[in-house]
C-alpha cells in the first residue's frame, strides 16, 4: 500500500503497464488543460500506438472476412446448366507475377525507408530539448528525406498495382470473369485503398514538417504511420501468397 | 490529435463548435442519444403499420393508402434495420457510453475526440442514407434486416431491390465504419485514460460492458463490412460470390456458382455478436442501478466481469444456430447447439447475481430501479426460449415462425430498450441538472411492461401454432383463422403501448425545462459521475483529476459513516 498523503492511500494498484493504475494526475495526456510538457507527449505517443493496434485489428478483421469468403467460395461446386453436372468454376488466374514481384520489392524497400524516417524523427525528438539549450550545437539533424522517399515508393507501388490490373484485364481476367479473378481484384484493391490511406497520413506528416509543427507532434504522426506501413507491407505479402496458393 | 490540447484548454464558443461539430464526448453522447430517439420513433411507426396490415390487409390508410405485400416487406426491413443498428447499437453504446465512460473512469474526454466526432457524423450519414431508401424509385428493400441473398443481390428480384437495396447496403457499410471508429475510441479510452487508482477491477460494471461491447464491435463490424462489399460487387459488377445459377421471372441471371450460405455465415458471424452488442450495455446499466437502489454491493462483482467476458467470447462461436435450417451437417449443428447452450451459463450467472443483489436489499422503487428490474424480467422471459431454439430438432419447426420473433423481441428488443429507459431515468439528473417526473415515469413503466408482455408473450403461442414470420398476409389462410383474434389483440395492445411512449417523450422534454432541480448526487450513488458537478463541466472534473480509492459498489459498508462510500472518498482509518 503506497501512501501518498496522510489521508489518501492507494490500494490494489499495480505500477502502470499500459496506463493501468499509477499515473500522476497531471499526466492526463494531450486532452488535459495542462497541455505541452514532455511527459505529455510520451503519454500521447503511447495512446496513439494503442489506438493504432486497436484500429489495425479491425482492418485485419476485414481481411479475415475476405479470406474466409475466398476459401468458402473456392470449395463451392456449381451446377453446370449444359451438362447437369456439378463442376468447379474457379478458373486459374494468370497473375502477372514479374510485375507483382517488382511491386513487392518496391513496397519492402519503402518499409525500410519508412523505418529510417521513423528513427530519424525519433532522434530529432529526443535531441529537441538539448537543441534548445543556448550554446549547444548538435549539428544539422535534417538528414536524408526518408519520408519523401517513402511517399514516392508508396506511389510507385500503387502505380505498379494499377499496371497489374491493366495487365490482368489484357489477359482476359476482369472482375466478373471467375470468382478467382474477383478475389484478385477485391483483395489487391482493398489493400491498395488501405495503403493509400497510409500515404495520406505520410503526406500529412511531411506537411507537418514543412509547417513547423513541434517535432514531438510530428514524431507521433510518423511513428504511428510507420507501424501502419509495416503492417500493410506484411499484409501484402500475405495476400500475395494467398492469391498465389489459391490461384 | 495534435490540436486536442489546445481545444480542451477552454470550452469552445459558438453554436456550431459547441453543439454541432463538438469534440466534447458529452455533447457527442447526447447527439447519439437524440439520433436514436428519432430513429426509435420512426421504427415504431413502421411496426404499427405492419401490425395494422397483418389484421386488416386491405385497409386503406390515410396518407399511405393500401399497404401492398411488397410495401409490407419494405416496412419489415426498415423496421428491423433501424431498430437493430440505429437504436439498439446507437443509444446504449454511442449515447450513454460516450457520455459516461470517460466520466466514470475519471478521464477528461475520450482518447481521440476528433475521431469521436467523426464517428457520430458518420453514423448520422448512415441513417440519412438508410432513410433515403424510402424515397427512391422502387422504394425500400424487401430482404429483411438480415439481407439474405440471393434476394438482396438481385436488383430484378423486386421493386425495393433496385436502388433501395444499394442504399441499404451502403448505409450498413457506413454504419460499420462509424462503429469501428467508435470501438477504437472506447477501447483505447478504457485502457489508457483511467484515473489514478481506477484499476480495471474497480471499474463500474457499465464500463466493463461498454469495453467488452467495443471489442465485440471491433471484431464483428469488420466482417460485416467485408460481407457488404462482396454484396455490392455482386449487385453492381456482376460477380458471383453469393448468387448461384438462378432464374428470376423466367429469365436466367448472369450469375453463376455463388453461395447464399456464404452470406449467411458472414452475416451471422457478425449478427450473433451484434445481439450482444445490443444487450451488454443494458446489463451493465442494470447492474449499476440494481446495486444502487438496493443499497447493496453488486452480488459477485468478479463473477459479473468474467461472465461478460465469457459471453463475449462464446458469442463468436454460436452463429450457426441461426442456420440450422440451411442444410448444415448434423455434426456442425450439434457443435453450434452445444456452444449455444453453453452461453446460457454466463447469462444465468448474471441473472442469479442480479437476484442476489436484490435479495434482502433496502430497495428504493424509483423509476430507474423499476426499469432495471424490468430489464431482468425481460431478459429472463426472452432468454428462456433461447435454449429451445438452440435444439436443431426444435428449431426446425420453430425457425421462421413468430416464436423466434417473440424470443428476440423480448430479449433483445424490449430488454435493451428497458436498459435504455433505465439509463435515461438514472442519468437524466446528471445530464440535464433536473429530475424526471416520478409519477409519469411510473405510469410509463407499468404501461410499457404490461404492454410489451401482452404483445410478445402471445407470439410464442402463435409460433407454436405455425404462424410464419415475414409473411405479409395470412388472414386468408384456413389453418391460421383461429389465430386472428389473438393477432387483433396484439395489434390493439401495440397501438396503446406506442401511445404510452409519448408519456416518456413528454416527461423527457418537460423535465429538461421544468423538472425539480437535481443535486450532484440525487441517488446517493458511488461512482465518479456523481462526484462532479451537475451537469459536468467541460473537462468533467473542473480542472482536477479525481483519485479513486474505492471499488464501484461500496454500499452499506460496516463502520462507514453513511450507507455508501463514493469511489473518490478518502480511505479512512476505520474502513481499513
Ligand atoms: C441463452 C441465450 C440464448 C440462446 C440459447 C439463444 C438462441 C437463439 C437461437 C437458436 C436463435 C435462432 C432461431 C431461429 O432463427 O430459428 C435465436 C435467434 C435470435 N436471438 Fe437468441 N439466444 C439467446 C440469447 C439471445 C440474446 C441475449 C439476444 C439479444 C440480445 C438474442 C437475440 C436473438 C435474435 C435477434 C434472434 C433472431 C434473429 C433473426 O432471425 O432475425 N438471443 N436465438
Ligand atoms: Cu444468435
Amino acid at each position: 500500500m503506497a501512501t501518498l498523503s496522510p489521508t489518501i492511500a492507494i490500494k490494489d494498484v499495480r505500477p502502470g503497464r499500459g496506463g493501468a493504475g499509477v499515473r500522476p494526475p497531471a499526466g492526463g495526456g494531450g486532452d488535459g488543460p495542462e497541455g505541452g510538457g514532455f511527459s505529455d507527449y510520451g503519454a500521447r505517443l503511447r495512446r496513439a500506438r494503442l489506438g493504432l493496434i486497436v484500429g489495425l485489428t479491425s482492418v485485419l478483421m476485414i481481411f479475415v472476412g475476405f479470406t474466409s469468403a475466398l476459401i468458402f467460395r473456392q470449395g463451392v461446386p456449381t451446377l453446370d446448366e449444359r451438362t447437369g453436372q456439378y463442376i468447379h468454376d474457379w478458373l486459374q488466374v494468370n497473375l502477372p507475377i514479374p510485375l507483382l514481384l517488382v511491386n513487392t520489392f518496391i513496397l519492402l524497400v519503402s518499409s525500410v525507408t519508412m523505418e529510417l524516417a521513423r528513427r530519424q524523427v525519433t532522434r530529432q525528438a529526443a535531441l529537441a530539448p538539448v537543441r534548445s539549450i543556448p550554446g549547444v550545437s548538435v549539428g544539422d539533424e535534417r538528414g536524408f528525406p526518408w519520408l519523401y522517399v517513402t511517399v514516392v515508393l508508396g506511389l510507385g507501388f500503387l502505380a505498379g498495382q494499377w499496371m497489374a490490373w491493366r495487365e490482368l484485364a489484357d489477359r482476359g481476367f476482369s472482375v466478373a470473369t471467375s470468382p478467382s479473378s474477383s478475389f484478385v481484384y477485391l483483395l489487391t484493391g482493398t489493400h491498395a485503398v488501405h495503403l493509400a490511406g497510409g500515404l495520406v497520413a505520410l503526406i500529412y506528416s511531411s506537411a507537418a514538417a514543412l509547417l513547423h509543427k513541434p517535432v514531438e507532434a510530428r514524431r507521433i504522426a510518423v511513428d504511428v504511420t510507420g507501424w501502419y506501413w509495416h503492417v500493410m507491407a506484411f499484409l501484402w505479402i500475405y495476400l500475395f501468397a494467398l492469391l498465389w496458393f489459391t490461384r | 490529435m495534435a490540436t486536442t490540447a489546445a481545444l480542451h484548454a477552454h470550452a469552445p464558443q459558438g453554436f456550431i463548435r459547441k453543439y454541432i461539430f463538438s469534440l466534447d464526448h458529452k455533447v457527442i453522447g447526447l447527439q447519439y442519444y437524440f439520433l436514436a430517439l428519432v430513429a426509435v420513433f420512426v421504427g415504431m411507426a413502421l411496426s404499427l403499420l405492419m401490425r395494422i396490415h397483418m389484421i386488416w390487409p386491405t385497409a386503406v390508410l390515410p396518407l399511405i393508402g393500401e399497404i401492398k405485400p411488397e410495401t409490407y416487406l419494405s416496412l419489415l426491413t426498415m423496421h428491423g434495420t433501424i431498430m437493430v443498428f440505429f437504436v439498439l447499437t446507437t443509444a446504449p453504446q454511442g449515447g450513454f457510453g460516450n457520455y459516461f465512460l470517460p466520466i466514470q473512469i475519471g478521464a477528461p474526454d475520450m482518447a481521440f475526440p476528433v475521431l469521436n466526432m467523426l464517428s457520430f457524423w458518420t453514423t448520422f450519414v448512415g441513417f440519412v442514407v438508410l432513410i433515403a431508401a424510402f424515397f427512391v424509385s422502387g422504394g425500400a428493400p424487401l430482404h429483411g434486416w438480415t439481407g439474405y441473398t440471393p434476394l438482396s443481390a438481385l436488383p430484378s428480384a423486386g421493386p425495393g431491390e433496385q436502388l433501395g437495396a444499394d442504399l441499404w447496403i451502403t448505409s450498413i457499410a457506413i454504419f460499420c465504419i462509424a462503429s469501428l471508429m467508435g470501438a477504437l475510441n472506447f477501447i483505447t479510452t478504457t485502457l489508457d485514460l483511467r484515473a489514478k487508482g481506477m484499476s480495471m477491477m474497480r471499474m463500474p460494471l457499465t464500463c466493463w460492458a461498454w469495453f467488452i461491447t467495443a471489442i465485440l464491435g471491433l471484431l464483428a463490424f469488420g466482417v460485416l463490412l467485408s460481407a457488404g462489399i462482396l454484396l455490392l460487387l455482386d449487385r453492381n459488377l456482376g460477380t458471383s460470390f453469393y448468387v448461384p445459377l438462378v432464374v428470376v421471372n423466367g429469365q436466367i441471371m448472369a450469375h453463376k456458382g455463388g453461395s447464399p450460405l456464404l452470406w449467411q455465415h458472414l452475416f451471422w458471424f457478425f449478427g450473433h455478436p451484434e445481439v450482444y452488442i445490443a444487450i451488454l450495455p443494458g446489463m451493465g446499466v442494470a447492474s449499476q442501478i440494481l446495486s444502487t437502489f438496493s443499497r447493496k454491493p453488486i452480488f459477485g462483482y468478479k463473477a459479473m466481469v468474467y461472465a461478460i467476458m465469457a459471453i463475449g467470447l462464446l458469442g463468436f462461436m454460436v452463429w450457426g444456430h441461426h442456420m440450422f435450417m440451411s442444410g448444415m451437417s448434423p455434426y456442425s449443428a450439434f457443435a453450434f447447439s452445444v456452444m449455444t447452450m453453453a452461453i446460457g451459463v454466463p447469462s444465468a450467472i448474471k441473472t442469479f447475481n442480479w437476484l442476489g443483489t436484490l435479495y434482502k436489499g433496502r430497495i428504493r422503487f424509483q423509476t430507474p430501479m423499476l426499469f432495471a428490474i424490468g430489464f431482468v424480467s425481460m431478459f429472463v422471459s426472452g432468454g428462456l426460449s433461447g435454449p429451445f431454439l438452440a435444439q436443431p430438432v426444435l428449431d426446425i419447426p420453430l425457425h421462421d415462425t413468430a416464436f423466434v420473433v417473440a424470443h428476440f423481441h423480448l430479449i433483445m428488443g424490449v430488454a435493451a430498450i428497458f436498459g435504455i429507459f433505465a439509463a435515461t431515468y438514472y442519468w437524466f439528473p446528471k445530464m440535464f441538472g433536473r429530475m424526471m417526473n416520478e409519477t409519469l415515469g411510473k405510469v410509463h413503466f407499468f404501461a410499457t411492461l404490461i404492454g410489451t408482455y401482452c404483445i410478445f408473450m402471445p407470439m410464442h403461442y402463435l409460433g407454436l401454432a405455425a404462424q410464419p414470420r415475414r409473411y405479409s398476409q395470412f388472414t386468408e389462410v384456413a389453418y391460421l383463422h383461429r389465430l386472428i383474434p389473438l393477432n387483433e389483440f396484439i395489434t390493439y395492445v401495440a397501438i396503446i403501448t406506442v401511445a404510452a411512449q409519448f408519456i416518456f417523450l413528454f416527461n423527457l422534454f418537460w423535465s429538461m425545462k421544468k423538472g425539480a432541480k437535481a443535486s450532484d448526487n440525487p441517488w446517493e450513488a458511488t461512482t465518479l459521475e456523481w462526484s462532479t458537478a451537475t451537469p459536468p463541466p467541460h473537462d468533467n472534473f473542473g480542472g482536477h483529476t479525481p483519485v479513486v480509492n474505492h471499488g464501484p459498489y461500496e454500499y452499506n459498508v460496516p463502520g462507514a459513516p453513511r450507507d455508501y462510500i463514493m469511489q473518490t472518498d478518502p480511505v479512512t482509518a476505520e474502513a481499513h
